[in-house]
């Protein structure tokens, strides 16, 4: 069990952090009401929202097919005392997150509204731009700290392109995001357009775990349980890094980096060993690899930390954090949702001040050129 | 003869529906598949010709790699030095959609395996090939097989119709437990659905690697339905699954289980306690990190060293040269990875053949 660690490791963290400020690489902002985005939608795309809403590839229109542990998936103290959901009042997160825990940039990802998986293309495209505009209006306009993403849906990649140009001119945003569960695997030619434009302007490429893409989470079929399906958040990670890098994304445009948002990362080390392990067998089905995999891992790519693991013994974390870098690791608490990671705790082994100050601040400070 | 050594994966391929299998069809399906031209049933998942799929120096100058008994022999045993070998049949049957050709393909499979390969070498083994597809039928292939003893596992694949955990194949579960059969599940896909939740990708390399969340979803589905709270003698087998992958799944199946175990109370341990005591993993592929240290951290972060079956693939291409074990294995794993374990996982390995 993880309590097994030293209490002293534990304070010395936490007076350490009280020192630092941290980049929190995962904040999730919730709306008030769908009814918020209204401003920013057409008449035409207000009605569609009111009359036939979201369709996406599952099974409920009103939650998710897994019921989670919490409601709205949430840490139980996160409801705003003023109402509405976790998430959707500035003031309560400043309160609860930002000021007492000294955070200095946020990142915001949205997740409501399921911008990447809508199957309506013209509607999605609709409610992209709205999200992204109450992204400033209603959050980085008000809040210097929190910083906004250009959110966009990689299936209609014209639209998506289209989205991220009207954006990008705005100087508001610090990065693209996109969906790691959509129709086909990121590495996929028909994204590369988002690719080659992102890594034209300089902003990072966000990839947070989710999405209804239809696929069931692993090759053997739909688990029952939101056990399983919580975890297969990793899986869907690790075949997503395979997609990026086996099809060539970081061989071919050099300069993308790219952010792989509430994966983890304990299970980076091993997918670059395996990646590596095959290289030689498979070089010939992929020629245009011209290095083995692990060497663009690790110049294209960064990993938020949360969820971290949590090993029984605090020198296994340590393995963990050396094999995937430390220059990679961006710290993210998740705030509200219950599984969120408190940055004066979850690292639970001993770092040294300039690993601590890389971890909680200079790689995302660097990364997103804050 | 001592076993002293039991690899437990090796392929013998077969070479066709219409050749190899014709003998052991019944009356209507020799008709089918002649009359049909039912034949070329090798997996996607493994085309002959793909550098895995055969080591050039393991490849026949006629035929799949692994079809030559000879061949096999001087492989497995005089080269890499097997005492016994368990062999897996990889050959379309398991993803068949008609589960009574599904039935009437894995019959073939275990009869050709049992009469030209166990019957020719007494250091042979095989897992039993089932017709998933039904689990009835499946049970039905495992009772006629229950009184040879040769047969010591039950094969499955890493992707099929549905995860193993579910109910549905509970009662095939229960006939393997009752025969002290453990569950081996191979690497490979009945090409249901796409290999992973971001969906079909465009190379056999990206394939290959997503196998290894595959069985990463079988364990959870595994656990968390169950199955060895209901089957507590049973045992599942890891083939071709790679390995190092397994220390950082155990802390994120234990993180996981204490933040949402209200959901699933029968499982009242860790999940990677479970996995310790109820699954096991073959040696090839390993996956390893690059030096000693790594290597003996993965070791040590895994805390059990019952779980490895020492195994070379055979004929599959994961290592160069003569010695099947992974780099930098510490002794003491590999002292048990050859023989103690396999006949723990086994148990029908020490019944008179």
């Amino acid at each position: 069990m993880s309590d097994v660690i030293d209490r002293p490791v534990l304070e010395q963290e936490a007076s350490a952090t009280t020192r630092l400020r941290i980049i929190d690489c995962d904040i999730h902002p919730s709306l008030h009401a769908r009814s918020d985005l209204n401003p920013f939608l057409s008449r035409r795309w207000k009605e569609h929202l009111k009359t036939y809403g979201d369709h996406l590839r599952t099974p409920y229109i009103g939650t998710t097919p897994y019921p989670r542990s919490s409601p709205l998936i949430a840490r139980r103290d996160a409801w705003p005392p003023t109402g509405g959901p976790p998430g959707s009042d500035l003031d309560f997160m400043r309160k609860q997150h930002l000021d007492p825990l000294d955070v200095e940039f946020g990142m915001l990802q949205v997740l409501d509204m399921f911008i990447f998986s809508q199957q309506n293309l013209e509607f999605g495209a609709a409610i992209q731009r709205a999200v992204n505009e109450w992204q400033l209006a209603h959050w980085t306009s008000r809040e210097p700290r929190l910083k906004a993403a250009i959110l966009v849906g990689q299936d209609d990649t014209q639209a998506a392109v289209a989205e991220i140009e009207r954006c990008a001119k705005l100087g508001q945003y610090v990065q693209i995001n996109v969906s790691p569960r959509a129709n086909e695997p990121l590495g996929r030619r028909r994204y590369w357009p988002i690719y080659a434009l992102a890594e034209e302007l300089d902003l990072p490429l966000g990839i947070h775990v989710g999405g209804y893409g239809g696929h069931a989470p692993a090759g053997g079929g739909w688990p029952s349980y939101y056990a399983e399906e919580h975890q297969s958040n990793a899986h869907t990670m690790a075949a997503t890094l395979t997609s990026l890098v086996i099809e060539g994304v970081p061989a071919r445009f050099p300069r993308l980096k790219i952010v792989f948002i509430e994966g983890g990362f304990g299970w980076i080390s091993s997918a670059m060993w395996r990646m590596d392990q095959h290289f030689e067998r498979f070089r010939a089905e992929v020629p245009y690899l011209k290095r083995r995999p692990s060497e663009y891992v690790r110049q294209n790519f960064w990993f938020t930390t949360q969820p971290i693991d949590e090993p029984d013994e605090a020198k296994h974390l340590r393995s963990l954090i050396e094999w995937v870098g430390i220059d990679r690791l961006l710290f993210s608490s998740d705030y509200p949702h219950w599984d969120f990671d408190d940055p004066r705790f979850a690292v639970r082994t001993p770092l040294t001040d300039v690993e601590r100050q890389k971890i909680f601040n200079g790689n995302a400070r660097a990364l997103y050129k804050l | 003869m001592a076993a002293t050594r039991i690899d437990c994966d090796i392929h013998p391929a077969v070479g066709g529906t219409r050749t190899t299998l014709l003998p052991y069809l019944d009356d209507h399906w020799k008709e089918q598949v002649v009359s049909r031209a039912i034949d070329g049933l090798d997996l996607t998942s493994y085309p002959p010709n793909m550098p895995l799929s055969g080591r050039a120096d393991w490849r026949p100058t006629n035929g799949k790699p692994g079809s030559d008994l000879a061949m096999v022999q001087r492989g497995a045993f005089d080269q890499l030095g097997a005492s016994h070998a368990i062999c897996n049949v990889l050959y379309g049957a398991q993803a068949v959609y008609d589960p009574y050709m599904a039935a009437a393909f894995c019959k073939a499979i275990n009869d050709w395996i049992a009469s030209e390969w166990l019957a020719r070498d007494s250091r042979l083994r095989a897992s039993i090939a089932i017709p998933l597809q039904a689990p009835d039928l499946a049970i039905e292939e495992i009772e006629r097989r229950a009184s040879d003893n040769r047969f010591v596992s039950v094969l499955v694949l890493a992707q099929g119709e549905s995860l193993l955990g579910r109910r549905h194949y509970w009662p095939v579960w229960q006939a393997a437990q009752k025969h002290q059969l453990p569950i081996a599940i191979h690497a490979g896909s009945q090409y249901r659905q796409a290999p992973s939740s971001i969906g079909w990708p465009s190379y056999r390399y990206e394939y290959y690697l997503a196998e290894a969340q595959a069985f990463q979803a079988q364990i959870l589905s595994l656990i968390y339905e169950g199955v060895f709270v209901k089957f507590p003698g049973l045992k599942v087998v890891l083939m071709e699954s790679g390995v190092s992958w397994l220390p950082a799944f155990m802390w994120r199946a234990n993180k996981t289980w204490r933040g949402v175990r209200v959901e699933v109370p029968w499982i009242d341990r860790e999940p990677a306690a479970i996995m310790r005591d109820h699954i096991r993993l073959t040696t090839q592929p390993f996956d390893s990190p690059p030096d000693a240290k790594g290597v003996a951290d993965i070791i040590d972060m895994i805390g059990s060293d019952k779980m490895f079956l020492f195994a070379s693939d055979y004929p599959h291409w994961q290592f160069d040269g003569d010695d099947a074990i992974p780099p930098h294995l510490p002794a003491n794993i590999v002292s048990r990875m050859c023989a103690d374990n396999p006949l723990e996982t086994f148990p029908r390995l020490s019944l008179a053949a």
